[in-house]
């Protein structure tokens, strides 16, 4: 077991951050943490990274715990904040320099760990790191996080705000790294991007809605789900969410995904319902639940 | 019955020194559409979006906003014009109430006015219990619900939206949407950046940006069948990696 989480609990004042969280993630392992902000990722991180002390429940990273052993976990793990916090006021050589030295290391002893990801930023190894554009700061970033060449990565929100492209880049990155056999705690808001990773726990308000393999966390999805269409959006959704029998209406892309509270549902029902209600060009039509239809179905709760 | 355009842009041009930031883009935004205006990180959409709401002078090129001109008419432009973004949308240490109150003021309603908006929003939003809470309080999908309704105060004409919705929870994200199609619905058009491509297929018509010129612009249905794709992150996709 590379992070075992055992019933952590955190809160500030009044916010419970995180509630009794147990996770328990296996050597070499991808796995997501899947929830909005403010659901608890960033406490967990910094938890699991000892720089913040549960109020309950215990854990290990590594085989390390991490209130005795918080130095050896220091020495083992990567950490690459949410928020960009390299030197800016040093190059891009500088920083992984730095870093580097810190771990007792260099550059050129754990060079082929960071190859891939630092080939790319290395042209502008003598600007300054405030100087980079986002996608740049962000390989610069992880590439420092994997200087030493640490047992545990940790990534917080890697992606946010990060353009659809350098997304896909930056997952095929992880994966290679996963190939190298780090294990990998990664904590994203884009639902899409759960899809990626061999395990996740979908997490809200400081609870675990649910902790599964992608594939099986969609299969579990309760209820038939269809896509909806018609001339008029905006009228859709507000006739739908009317809709007596409607269990829920969620806009999903070109259609609206809807769910019904009977069992033996008709579309045609809906058909005729939206049809009266002054609807054209209407479309019905089964489809699959997504990672994000089972998130909004357990967040409803 | 004739179609009314509310943003005309042709040529328009930003050049910073040797760089060209946005490349002769030209447009047209229709009364009441939800526009998305889709890019890489760094493709030029903020640069093109500060021209628009007139905090930048173009190089070159032309572009009505609202009926005024973004070289001369720039004050006219940003009394007709709602904005906000992810990054800066409300002030943390003032109370709900007092954000409405504030942006009231800069906009110029009257303090009747202003009282009668601040008790619609927050009842429409259903914020009677946090209304007297500083807004850095309150979780993020509250804030930009918040901060939407805030940049419809003065009742503009467009609306600009900076990657709204980034970081929060799915539900929010869709009521959220929610509240767009409603606007749009009474007919303020929507000018909209976002890097949740669901959230593209949610748009009327989609710009899609690549190193500072329009690569394509269509319905999202339109988008997805020229490029034989399924979906308009896969449009991205091919796009912008090309």
């Amino acid at each position: 077991m590379s992070i075992r989480i055992d019933h952590i609990s955190k809160s500030y004042g009044k916010v419970n951050a995180l509630d009794n969280i147990s996770i328990d993630v296996d050597q070499g392992e991808l796995f997501g943490l899947i929830g909005p902000d403010g659901a608890g990722k960033t406490t967990l991180f910094r938890i699991l990274t000892t720089l913040l002390l549960p109020d309950l429940g215990s854990a290990s990273v590594a085989g390390y715990d991490i209130v005795a052993d918080f130095k050896s976990i220091r020495k083992q793990v990567g950490y690459m904040p949410g928020r960009f916090s390299l030197y800016q006021d040093l190059t891009v050589e500088e920083n992984l320099h730095f870093f580097a030295t810190i771990f007792g290391t260099t550059i050129a002893e754990n060079y082929d760990l960071i190859k891939d990801i630092y080939i790319q930023i290395e042209p502008f190894k003598n600007r300054r790191a405030g100087k980079l554009s986002g996608g740049m700061k962000q390989k610069l970033a992880l590439s420092c996080a994997l200087i030493h060449k640490p047992k545990v990565l940790f990534l917080d929100e890697p992606t946010t705000g990060v353009d659809p492209v350098s997304r896909k880049e930056f997952w095929e990155m992880l994966k290679r790294l996963q190939d190298k056999g780090i294990t990998i705690l990664v904590s994203t808001p884009y639902m899409d991007e759960a899809a990626l990773c061999d395990r996740i726990a979908l997490i809200q308000d400081g609870k675990i809605l649910e902790i599964d393999t992608p594939k099986a966390i969609v299969e579990h999805y309760p209820k038939p789900i269809f896509d909806v269409g018609a001339h008029n959006t905006y009228l859709l959704i507000e006739k739908l969410n009317a809709y007596a029998h409607k269990h829920s209406v969620f806009p999903f892309g070109e259609y609206i995904h809807y769910t019904d509270q009977r069992d033996g549902f008709d579309p045609l029902d809906l058909r005729e319902y939206l049809k009266k209600e002054g609807l054209r060009n209407i479309h019905i039509e089964r489809t699959k639940a997504t990672i994000e239809d089972t998130f909004m179905e357990l967040a409803k709760q | 019955m004739k179609e009314e355009t509310v943003i005309k842009v042709a040529g328009l041009t930003k050049a910073f020194g040797d760089f060209t930031a946005v490349n002769k883009i030209s447009f047209h935004v229709r009364k009441g559409e939800i526009f998305g205006f889709l890019g890489a990180n760094g493709a030029g959409k903020t640069t093109a979006m500060k021209m628009l709401i007139g905090i930048s002078a173009p190089s070159s090129g032309s572009a009505n906003v609202a009926g005024f001109d973004v070289y001369t008419q720039t004050e006219n432009i940003k009394k007709s014009i709602g904005y906000m973004s992810q990054k800066f949308a409300l002030y943390d240490d003032l109370t709900v109430k007092e954000n409405i109150r504030f942006f009231g003021g800069i906009y110029g309603l009257s303090k009747d006015r202003i009282s009668q908006k601040s008790n619609l929003l927050i009842e429409e939003l259903g914020l009677e219990k946090v209304a007297n809470s500083l807004v850095g309080s309150l979780p993020l999908g509250w804030k930009q619900k918040i901060a939407f309704s805030v940049s419809l105060l003065h009742d503009p004409k467009i609306v600009f939206l900076d990657e709204p919705t980034g970081g929060v929870d799915p539900i929010t994200r869709r009521q959220f949407w929610e509240m767009i199609y409603k606007a749009a619905n009474n007919g303020t058009t929507i000018f909209v950046t976002t890097h949740y491509m669901d959230e593209a297929e949610y748009c009327d018509r989609v710009s899609i940006m690549v190193d500072g010129t329009i690569e394509a612009l269509d319905t999202p249905k339109n988008l997805k069948s020229h490029f034989g794709s399924d979906s308009m992150n896969d449009v991205f996709l091919k796009l912008a990696r090309s």
